[in-house]
């Protein structure tokens, strides 16, 4: 059975008047271990589709199966609660609070899980030595640079140990060299068995993992996975042309 | 997430815009420590008020004085008028058992010029001469301190013996001799209206509780050489505080005498017949139970108008005007004060309201990351309102800190108002009063923050 099951998903927004079918019956599954990528150009609907998953959003129709839980009329209560515990983000603009040094940022999805602050402190520093962060733990965000930022909110999205990690342009806001670190950490995640969704506009990036969506007026256009054509992912970091 | 983390993290708010909370503190400070003030004072003024109820003879007693201005169906009888004699008296004695300690008094006041007390060359003003019972001493909530009272002996003898009040002292002896001790005049003689009376007696020094605690300190710090107060300074300057402290003052400035000393020896105007026929004063009594003043009023009514013939040559006066009066005032002054805090506390929760909108349109972001790790819409609710209510306690904390000040800085700045006292109920009303705002005036915020679209808020520059 797959970590997730998409089956004909619509999102309609009414503005002015106006209907605007974001998605428009998208139907899709992801096994538990995938690094996927979705790509689509801006206002194509993936936005609303990583929303709708990462259960931010609700779908207007359709069913989600995430991990055995029917999200697509869960109460806001249950959605916060998957949020905590099934899903982790990692946003273009790293989104830390920038009030709390990077130790207690880590430790702010715990504070709602209910761990104790021992165990808090324990498992934000784990999470801080797998981004290779530890010894920034006690800066705030404003003294780190972009990539560290972004290291910091990865390790904040891992801390509670989620099915699956949402990335929303993760290199985005990072010139080309940290961005390629960046993704390196993922693909490292997903060697290591974590589910990986990056949502992104850049087939550049997009190319790294080894399933691709591409969305388009709020369909899936087309997709390349290597279970069902055999082909081979081009995995090649670094050597853009 | 749990309540000491919220409150941590309010704290964490507080700190980080700490001038800000500083500002929006400053309301809730303001009304707190208004409240617990404006409590204080009243209860001072209250304080001041019931003792001085207490000492004129508290609500059993009651007055009988002479009326010249008959009803109208009476208003022919008018040359019948005889006033209050001793025959009420015995009258009463006899056949009103709700009351007791029916007794006498006929006054005489220096101001008035019939009356001169002196000795040597010092004289006294504002003397008050009363020629009456024994009794009286307890009717009046009088103490004698040194000496004695005179007896009944001396009463029906009509001996030149007196009692005298230490504001008579005060004026013709002073109150401390050369070493610092206090002067008690008794076997001393002194003259009413050139008339030599021995003092048997004198009365203790009244004043109200405060008073008595500040003279103590004055003696104390400034030697015994100071003369501690002067009672015709009159201290206060509103009518009911003032009433209160001719209580005292009046007390203090007392002569008793025998009656009958008063009747055949000082009494010009008396001419001839029997002493029965002397017109008094007033007739002061006791009454048994204050619940049964109406009755009682009755009876003695019915005996008065047995010895008046029918006249109602007589009017009655109760303390409980006097009290109907205290309590009016200290009703005015509560509500007055909690109308004035109230608005202190208003425009504070309003600050706080105002600051928390600000707040969260500044923080919308952070509301959005939070509820995207898995903040429900409870938890910001809490947050939320959380720090507005540490902002509030900690506003009402300080201001319960600060209040004792406030009211030692008004009371020197204004030695004329009775002396305040600060109740634990008051501070306890304060530090609710700026919870209840706190909670009250985070709700809206809180609300908001709960309501946030998290992918509105995450979009949100």
């Amino acid at each position: 059975m797959p970590l997730l099951e998409l089956r004909d998903i619509h999102k309609t927004y009414y503005l002015g008047g106006e209907t605007i079918r974001a998605l428009d019956g998208v139907t899709l599954d992801i096994d538990s271990g995938e690094f996927i990528s979705i790509i689509g150009p801006s206002g194509s609907g993936k936005s609303t589709l990583m929303h709708i998953i990462g259960c931010l959003d609700s779908p207007t129709s359709g069913t989600i199966n995430l991990d055995g839980v029917m999200i697509h009329n869960a109460s806001a209560r249950q959605l916060a609660s998957i949020r905590n515990k099934k899903i982790g983000f990692v946003f273009q603009f790293f989104n830390l609070l920038p009030k709390l040094t990077v130790r207690q940022n880590v430790e702010l999805p715990m504070i709602y899980s209910g761990f104790s602050s021992k165990e808090r402190r324990e498992r934000a520093m784990n999470a801080l030595e797998s981004v290779n962060m530890e010894d920034r733990s006690k800066h705030r965000p404003s003294q780190l640079s972009g990539g560290q930022q972004q290291r910091t909110a990865i390790a904040r999205a891992l801390v509670n140990n989620p099915k699956i990690i949402f990335a929303d342009e993760p290199t985005g806001n990072l010139d080309s060299n940290t961005g390629e670190r960046i993704l390196q950490m993922f693909d490292k995640l997903h060697t290591e068995g974590k589910t990986v969704m990056l949502v992104t506009h850049d087939p550049e990036i997009a190319a790294v993992t080894p399933r691709r969506i591409e969305i388009r007026d709020g369909k899936i256009a087309n997709e390349i996975d290597p279970k069902l054509s055999g082909q081979t992912p081009r995995f090649n970091i670094g050597t853009k042309n | 997430m749990n309540l000491l983390t919220i409150i941590l993290s309010g704290f964490r708010e507080i700190k980080a815009h700490w001038f800000r909370s500083a500002l929006t503190m400053f309301g809730v400070i303001c009304g707190v420590a208004s409240l617990v003030t404006m409590a204080a004072f009243v209860k001072g003024k209250e304080n001041l008020l019931r003792e001085s109820l207490a000492q004129s003879g508290g609500l059993e007693r009651i007055t009988i004085e002479s009326e010249d201005d008959l009803p109208d169906y009476q208003k022919h009888l008018e040359d019948e008028i005889r006033g209050i004699t001793l025959k009420d008296v015995y009258a009463l004695k006899n056949n009103a058992p709700l009351v007791y300690n029916v007794t006498p008094i006929i006054q005489k006041r220096s101001f008035r010029s019939d009356l001169r007390v002196t000795r040597k060359e010092k004289s006294t003003r504002f003397t008050l001469l009363q020629g009456t019972w024994p009794e009286s001493l307890d009717i009046m909530d009088h103490e004698i301190e040194h000496g004695r009272m005179f007896s009944e002996i001396e009463d029906h003898l009509a001996k030149n013996v007196c009692v005298i009040g230490t504001e008579v002292r005060n004026s013709l002896f002073g109150e401390y001799d050369e070493n610092g001790e206090t002067i008690v005049p008794i076997d001393e003689t002194i003259f009413i209206n050139y008339k030599p009376f021995k003092i048997v007696g004198m009365l203790k020094e009244y004043m109200t509780e405060a008073d008595r605690k500040k003279k103590e300190e004055a003696k104390k710090n400034k030697g015994a050489t100071q003369r501690g107060f002067d009672w015709r300074s009159m201290r206060y300057k509103d009518s009911n505080s003032r009433r209160s402290m001719i209580v005292y003052s009046s007390k203090n400035s007392t002569i008793l005498i025998p009656l009958n000393t008063l009747v055949s020896k000082l009494d010009s105007s008396f001419e001839s017949g029997s002493k029965m026929d002397r017109s008094l004063s007033e007739l002061t009594m006791k009454i048994f139970d204050v619940s049964l003043l109406e009755k009682s009023l009755q009876q003695v009514r019915n005996v008065l108008l047995r010895t008046h013939n029918g006249l109602e040559d007589f009017e009655f006066e109760t303390q409980e005007s006097f009290a109907d009066d205290i309590t009016q005032a200290i009703y005015n002054e509560r509500t007055s004060g909690m109308f004035i805090a109230g608005i202190c506390l208003l425009v504070g929760g309003i600050g706080i309201i105002n600051i928390m909108l600000s707040s969260i349109s500044e923080r919308v972001r952070e509301i959005g990351i939070r509820k995207s790790i898995g903040a429900t819409n409870l938890d910001m609710f809490s947050q939320i309102l959380t720090e507005s209510v540490v902002l509030a306690v900690s506003g009402g904390i300080i201001g319960l800190i600060a209040s004792p000040f406030l009211i030692d800085a008004l009371a020197s700045y204004a030695p004329d108002t009775t002396p305040p006292i600060m109740t634990v109920e008051s501070m306890f009303i304060g530090f609710s009063f700026s919870a209840i705002t706190g909670s009250l005036a985070g709700l809206i915020p809180a609300i908001k923050a709960a309501k946030l679209d998290p992918i509105e808020a995450l979009r949100y520059d």
